[in-house]
């Protein structure tokens, strides 16, 4: 163990913050905000594939997908859309509080962040639970009044499991942004090495910019 | 079962690396310590070398695993309905009573043997090995970095591997036994195959293939990301875009694949897996009769959707295949040749060109589905354009070749192996591009032996050229010239011997599923047009078991030569990439100076030298750069 360990620290002290492989700090965040745009390609691509399947549906079955759409609460939907946008101009802020080294505006934005984030959950649980008295939960609880009720539920499959998805990237998202206030107490990002919070900040918006998409797909589909 | 596996190489890995660590191992050193350091430093490690090696090693065990259960299958493919003699009797132990009763194999199994050697072969043991496993371990070494941007990821990739792996072993002895799908998994089958009673919800084989799946994949992802930073964040200084070794090329174009197709997939295994156990139709239409009764389905989706995710995949996959091996060879070849690489802008753009292309000739898989002239126009068209890029590629490898001097030693075999084998391969795909021809010769055995032309002589010989030319670096030994010849010549020959006569077969419509081996066939091609002299299944099966018994040599060469093999200065093959100018094994960080890179990487035979190699990092001095201005070929 400890030949390994003086192996391993062969930085400076002063250097305490660049990970052995990089040069220095400016590296070491270049590498982690790339690492994040490329870990959110392999997202967009991942939600892709759901998007594929709901864009091969919807034209094979284009009335059942809107008369299914029909069902969804467009309020709710509408008030989680906002929801999410205003979260992430907080998150923005975030950013930009960590960059001005600003400890107590940083903790009190990510705090903000992650509220938005519990409050949009506890909608999509809401409206969860208005589904299922609508009988609109395929399989479980599934009542449609056409007599082929197959394509209304791929839709739904479809809504379960994108919005699904999607609410487990937000739960992930919110543990992240308390664990980033939590972490902030100790002043460790408003040092300069405001990175962590920088690609929080991209994860964040990346999970609004899918709910724009699923917004508009899956609420407003069948509302002229 | 994996962490086991790697367990026993890792010492003498180790023990070799103390020895030019920049701190030496005391001689007294606490025993109760290195325990501990043990295990933080060979098994749960962060290191990318010892991430690599374990990668390999683990990729190796399950590429001759995924070997024997062919070798099973070729058993029933040469005396179909015979009893499997010696280890027949004892394979019901292993895989259940219901796989080979009497030591005779029953059809389910069959499928299932099938199924899991795709998977196991090209999942769980080439990609880990020729991407994971070698690009851990050589492309921070060549573009001089000390470790990866994400050493902590990528030890979490390997873990999700590890797991993956171990869940696609576990299918197998599950009731109804593993995944029968097929590799491709393609639904309907898939959807409703290991269901009802005696069969277990989630842990049946088709549904415990795709959990493993997940988890390959993101395994596979996390590797992906990470080769990307590295790759575009830390070469040394000095190391521009052209300067890098085609290798390192290889695998970033290699990564982007991983990266851009895979998590299409892994949204169509969610959605198959939903239908498999939430009783979702995604993949399932409706009105299907299965054993004689209704399936009782709400129904609507489309089969057809899977399949086109599946090959949005699948067919990058195929070049994640082979340019590791590409790259393998390339190195080997200029090195051995002793002399540039010829055309290394062309193989550059060759491969980029691969990349893009790769993504949009997938629908050439689904010839079968009739998917109607203007779109299969649009992909015989790309998957001929495809095929130039890789032309280019071989021809500079072939060029590259000329006038050289060349020395033959084992690495090089394999590589001069590669070119003709990946020839035959390549050249046997062109009919199959073609919609019209291909709706003959699909599904028979000419696809396998067009496939297999490509994977098995091809980037498999790639891969054992490369662990021979690299194992210096990793141990400080040598593996043996004279036992590496007495693996590499009967190997060749049976690979031929295997896959020739299946083009043959394949042309005379003999179907690549049957299980009997094509009895009715044989019969029907004997007695209605009087074709005799086609029952080659038995001379194949011969060379395939044959050639089970020349990896022993292998195996045996490779354990004995970590402890045992010619001890070998750091640049063994006079080389001229980054990674030589390391000590062999390489301590924990790499490099002993940080490198900085002057030149190309080829630098062979230049003019006016002593040495036939001139290495990246040796400054260019004045007289010299006069000269390289002069001569534009050099200016890089």
């Amino acid at each position: 163990m400890e030949a390994t360990a003086s192996l391993n620290e062969r930085t400076e002290p002063t250097q305490s913050l660049v990970a052995r492989q990089f040069d220095d700090l400016e590296q070491q965040r270049g590498a982690a905000e790339l690492g994040m745009w490329i870990f959110l390609a392999t997202e967009v691509l991942f939600f892709g594939g759901l998007f594929l399947a709901y864009t091969v549906f919807r034209s094979l079955y284009p009335r059942d997908f809107a008369a299914a759409s029909h069902h969804t609460i467009v309020l709710i939907g509408g008030m989680n859309t906002a929801i999410l946008l205003f979260s992430s101009t907080l998150m923005a802020l975030a950013v930009r509080a960590a960059e001005l080294r600003n400890q107590t505006t940083l903790i009190r934005l990510l705090l903000a962040t992650a509220f938005f984030g519990i409050v949009f959950m506890v909608l999509k649980g809401i409206e969860y639970y208005k589904d299922w008295t609508d009988h609109l939960v395929p399989v479980l609880n599934f009542d449609w009044h056409s007599p082929n009720p197959g394509p209304a539920q791929i839709f739904f499959w479809l809504y379960f499991a994108m919005t699904g998805l999607h609410a487990i990237h937000i739960t992930v998202g919110i543990f992240v942004m308390l664990t980033l206030a939590l972490m902030a107490r100790t002043g460790k990002f408003t040092t300069g090495n405001y990175t962590p919070i920088e690609i929080a900040g991209l994860y964040w918006h990346f999970v609004d910019i899918v709910w724009i998409f699923l917004f508009p797909l899956l609420y407003l589909a069948g509302h002229r | 079962m994996d962490a086991s596996t790697s367990h026993p190489p890792s010492p003498g890995f180790g023990e070799t690396g103390e020895t030019h660590g920049p701190h030496h191992h005391e001689a007294g050193h606490d025993h109760e310590h290195h325990e501990l350091g043990f295990w933080r430093k060979y098994i749960f490690s962060t290191d990318h070398k010892v991430i690599g090696i374990q990668y390999g090693i683990c990729g190796m065990i399950f590429l001759f695993m995924g070997f024997s259960l062919m070798m099973i299958m070729r058993w029933q493919l040469a005396y179909p309905g015979q009893a499997l003699p010696l280890i027949g009797k004892w394979l019901p132990y292993i895989f259940g009573a219901n796989s080979m009763p009497d030591g005779k194999m029953t059809p389910e199994f069959y499928n299932s043997l099938g199924a899991m050697h795709g998977t196991i072969m090209i999942f769980l043991g080439v990609v880990p090995v020729a991407f994971a496993a070698f690009g851990n371990f050589v492309v921070p070494l060549q573009i001089g970095a000390p470790d990866m941007t994400f050493p902590k990821v990528n030890a979490a990739s390997f873990w999700a591997f590890a797991v993956g792996g171990a869940i696609m072993l576990t299918s197998f002895f599950v009731p109804g036994g593993a995944a029968k799908g097929g590799w491709t998994s393609y639904t309907p089958l898939s959807d409703i195959a290991d269901k009802g009673p005696g069969f277990h919800t989630v842990l049946n084989g088709q549904s415990l293939w795709l959990i493993g799946f997940i988890f390959l994949i993101t395994s596979s992802l996390l590797g992906a990301v990470n080769f990307i930073t590295t790759i575009i964040q830390l070469r040394a200084k000095g190391l521009t875009w052209m300067r890098l070794p085609f290798f390192v090329w290889s695998q970033f174009v290699t990564a982007f694949l991983l990266l851009l197709a895979f998590p299409p997939l892994e949204a169509a295994i969610i959605m198959q897996l939903m239908d498999r156990t939430a009783a979702t139709s995604f993949f399932l239409p409706a009105g299907m009769i299965v054993n004689g009764a209704p399936l009782h389905v709400s129904g609507g989706g489309s089969p057809l959707l899977w399949q086109h995710l599946f090959w949005f995949l699948g067919h990058p996959e195929v070049y994640v295949l082979i340019l590791p091996a590409f790259g393998i060879v390339g190195e080997i070849l200029a090195n051995n040749s002793r002399k540039p690489l010829w055309g290394y802008k062309s193989l550059v753009f060759s491969v980029l060109v691969i990349g893009f292309l790769s993504f949009v000739v997938w629908a050439h898989h689904m010839w079968l589905t009739g998917m109607g002239s203007t779109v299969s126009a649009f992909f015989q068209t790309t998957t001929l354009l495809i095929s130039i890029p890789s032309v280019i590629i071989l021809s500079a490898f072939f060029i590259s070749l000329w006038g050289g001097s060349i020395r033959f030693n084992v690495p090089m075999l394999f590589v001069t192996a590669f070119l003709p084998m990946f020839g035959i391969g390549g050249l046997t795909g062109i009919p199959l591009a073609f919609n019209s021809a291909d709706l003959y010769l699909h599904d028979t055995y000419y696809v396998i032996a067009h496939f297999h032309y490509i994977v098995a002589p091809g980037t498999i010989f790639g891969l054992f050229a490369g662990v021979y030319y690299w194992f210096p670096k990793a141990t400080g030994r040598m593996m043996s010239e004279f036992w590496g010849k007495v693996h590499f010549w009967p190997s060749l020959i049976c690979m031929n011997v295997i896959f020739l006569p299946m083009f043959l077969q394949g042309m005379l419509g003999m179907h690549r599923r049957w299980y009997d081996g094509g009895q009715g066939w044989t019969l029907a091609g004997e007695h209605i047009w009087g074709l005799s002299g086609f029952q080659w299944n038995t001379p194949i099966s011969w060379a395939a078991w044959i050639m089970g018994l020349a990896q022993i040599p292998f195996i045996i060469n490779f354990f004995w030569s970590i402890k045992h093999g010619k001890k070998v200065n750091d640049n063994p093959w006079e080389a001229t990439t980054l990674e030589w100018t390391a000590p062999s094994p390489p301590p924990h960080g790499n490099f002993v100076t940080t490198p900085v890179a002057y030149r190309g990487p080829y630098e062979y035979s230049l003019p006016g030298r002593e040495k036939d190699f001139t290495m990246q990092n040796e400054p260019v001095d004045p007289s010299e750069r006069s000269r390289r201005m002069a001569e534009p070929a050099l200016a890089h």
